[in-house]
């Protein structure tokens, strides 16, 4: 509870002081919060696919979102930074602060929120009419920045952070899509990271990629969980076994379990879970 | 022997043969009109297409020589002020259509961008002459572009709309995800990805209005001479072609074969750079 709060000192009075006056949430050790979801419910249109969803994302720490199709992971996941917004008559209640700050009040900028979480897609995504150095660097230069000295800096850092720097640091003028699935990846990865996000998002990042590219991403995330809060997404239960800290198990847009990986992949308390992580369905 | 319930095989070769037969003689029809066009273009014009033809201005009656220098000129003076109309009007709109606006009102925008492609060349020249001809006492540069430019509107508006949803979401979603303003992502992520594709719709909509005659009969009028000023009337190339070829001399006849293979190679050498542009399709979606 004491990182909680002073998690939450850096940030505005206001949100502070509701903190306070709010019952303490349950959590079974201290641990710092970066994300604090309450009661969230999402509809596309009529169907709901988050219904009252309540959970809090350790900082520093890898959170795996696992579950079976369309129960909702991506739309929990989009949620931590507004991309589920983008889908015409979505519809939300509840909220979703970032370090105590609610990522959903009328006068935050969905860009700023973005800005603060960043996010890996599915399939790779660099921009095609860029070279390499081109999308990394993308991000900083759409915010404004023109200092080319910074920007070669930060080019270079934050390929290093996504261990490609030695991969392409002779290529950088060539096209992004020049590289194999899995640098392209990784490249997202740096374009995400030149931004200097707080935290990661990633869609089920290695789901387009073969066991070694996916052994890469794997060790570069547990790498970059030293500096950043991670969130993801995997149908790939071995995997969420592998680099997750903590898993939240989701079935049909509800939150079943939620706790330490290691607990819910051994000692689970829902039957339901225990039938997904088993294989019975899904 | 499943083999034996293949008897028809002969037969399906015939008339798979058949079909392909049929299928290769349309197509050599519909390419033919091309080439016999050009080669009588050629044939007939080839001739009078000299130096003189694109440096000096028409000759008087009964005068050997001349050209169509002030045509040719004009066409792309009225092309330019065509596109400072049609090309922001146009690329904006596709743009609108494919990013913003709501399903509904969308599809209700295409289908009057639709319609406004369908209507006829010359009511364009006839809606033109009323609102600016009449009003301002006379035929002028202005009229003809801006009616040129009001056909290219709806042309390049489709286009840009078509190559802009080829565009996929997931370049979108990137961007945004950097936290870059959506219309930083439309203008340097979405544009400049379908760029070559937008560029080729205004390349076609310019050879398209280029050689249109009917709008200009009374807005830009013609002139036998070279326009000095942008209020005044001015010539282009279908017109004097539509000129020349409806006189009694078998000289401007000879000059009309000329302007005609002029502006046709002219538009095909648009369709050329065209395909030039569109070649690299690996590098970017369109």
């Amino acid at each position: 509870m004491e990182n909680l709060a002073m998690e939450t000192t850096e940030r505005s009075v206001i949100e502070r002081a509701e903190q306070r006056s709010a019952p303490p949430p349950e959590v079974e050790a201290p641990m710092a919060c970066t994300f604090q979801v309450k009661n969230l419910s999402i509809w596309y249109g009529e169907k709901r696919a988050i219904d009252n969803v309540t959970l809090d994302v350790a900082s520093n720490a890898v959170t795996a979102i696992i579950g079976p199709s369309g129960c909702g992971k991506s739309t929990l996941l989009r949620a931590l930074n507004r991309m589920h917004e983008l889908v015409p008559k979505t519809r939300m209640e509840g909220t979703v602060l970032l370090h105590g700050e609610n990522l959903y009040s009328s006068t935050v900028d969905p860009a700023t929120v973005r800005r603060r979480v960043g996010m890996i897609f599915q399939k790779s995504n660099p921009f095609p009419t860029m070279t390499i150095g081109e999308n990394v660097v993308i991000g900083l230069r759409l915010n404004g920045v023109r200092n080319q000295r910074f920007l070669d800096e930060r080019l270079e850092k934050s390929l290093r952070m996504a261990a490609l720097w030695d991969e392409v640091k002779d290529d950088l003028h060539k096209p992004g899509t020049s590289l194999s699935g899995g640098q392209q990846q990784r490249l997202c990865i740096a374009r995400a990271l030149a931004v200097e996000p707080e935290v990661i998002l990633m869609d089920e990042p290695c789901s387009a990629l073969d066991p070694i590219a996916t052994a890469k991403i794997e060790e570069l995330i547990n790498e970059l969980k030293a500096q950043y809060t991670i969130v993801t997404v995997t149908h790939n239960m071995q995997q969420a076994g592998r680099i997750s800290d903590y898993t939240a198990f989701l079935y049909i847009g509800r939150l079943i379990e939620f706790g330490p990986t290691t607990k819910i992949f051994t000692n689970p308390s829902e039957k339901q879970t225990e039938d997904y992580i088993t294989g019975r369905f899904g | 022997m499943q083999f034996e319930r293949a008897h028809n095989h002969t037969w399906r070769k015939i008339k798979s043969g058949l079909a392909c037969g049929i299928a290769f003689v349309s197509a050599v029809l519909v390419i033919s009109p091309l080439g016999l066009v050009f080669f009588y273009l050629l044939v007939n014009g080839a001739g009078s297409v000299n130096w003189d033809f694109f440096t000096k201005l028409p000759a008087p009656v009964g005068a050997v020589g001349g050209g169509m220098a002030n045509a040719i000129v004009g066409t792309l003076e009225l092309l330019a002020f065509a596109g400072v109309i049609g090309i922001p009007i146009g690329v904006l709109g596709g743009v609108y259509l494919a990013e913003y606006g709501s399903a509904r009102i969308n599809s209700f925008l295409r289908f009057l961008a639709d319609v406004l492609n369908g209507i006829p060349s010359i009511t364009w020249g006839v809606v033109v002459y009323g609102l600016v001809v009449l009003r301002f006492k006379g035929f002028s540069a202005y009229a003809g572009g801006l009616a040129l430019g009001l056909i290219m509107i709806p042309l390049i508006l489709r286009t840009t709309e078509e190559v802009i949803l080829l565009v996929p979401n997931g370049y979108r979603e990137a961007a945004l995800a950097l936290g870059v303003s959506r219309w930083k992502t439309i203008v340097h992520i979405v544009m400049k990805t379908a760029s070559k594709g937008i560029i080729t719709g205004i390349l076609l909509a310019l050879a398209r209005v280029g050689g249109e005659t009917a709008p200009l009969l009374f807005t830009a009028f013609g002139n036998r001479f070279w326009n000095h000023s942008l209020s005044q009337p001015i010539a282009a190339l279908p017109l004097q072609i539509f000129t020349y070829a409806i006189s009694p001399y078998d000289d401007w006849h000879r000059q009309a074969w000329a302007g005609a293979l002029v502006l046709v190679t002219g538009v095909f050498c648009v369709n050329v750079t065209v395909r030039i542009l569109t070649r690299g399709r690996t590098a970017s979606v369109v």
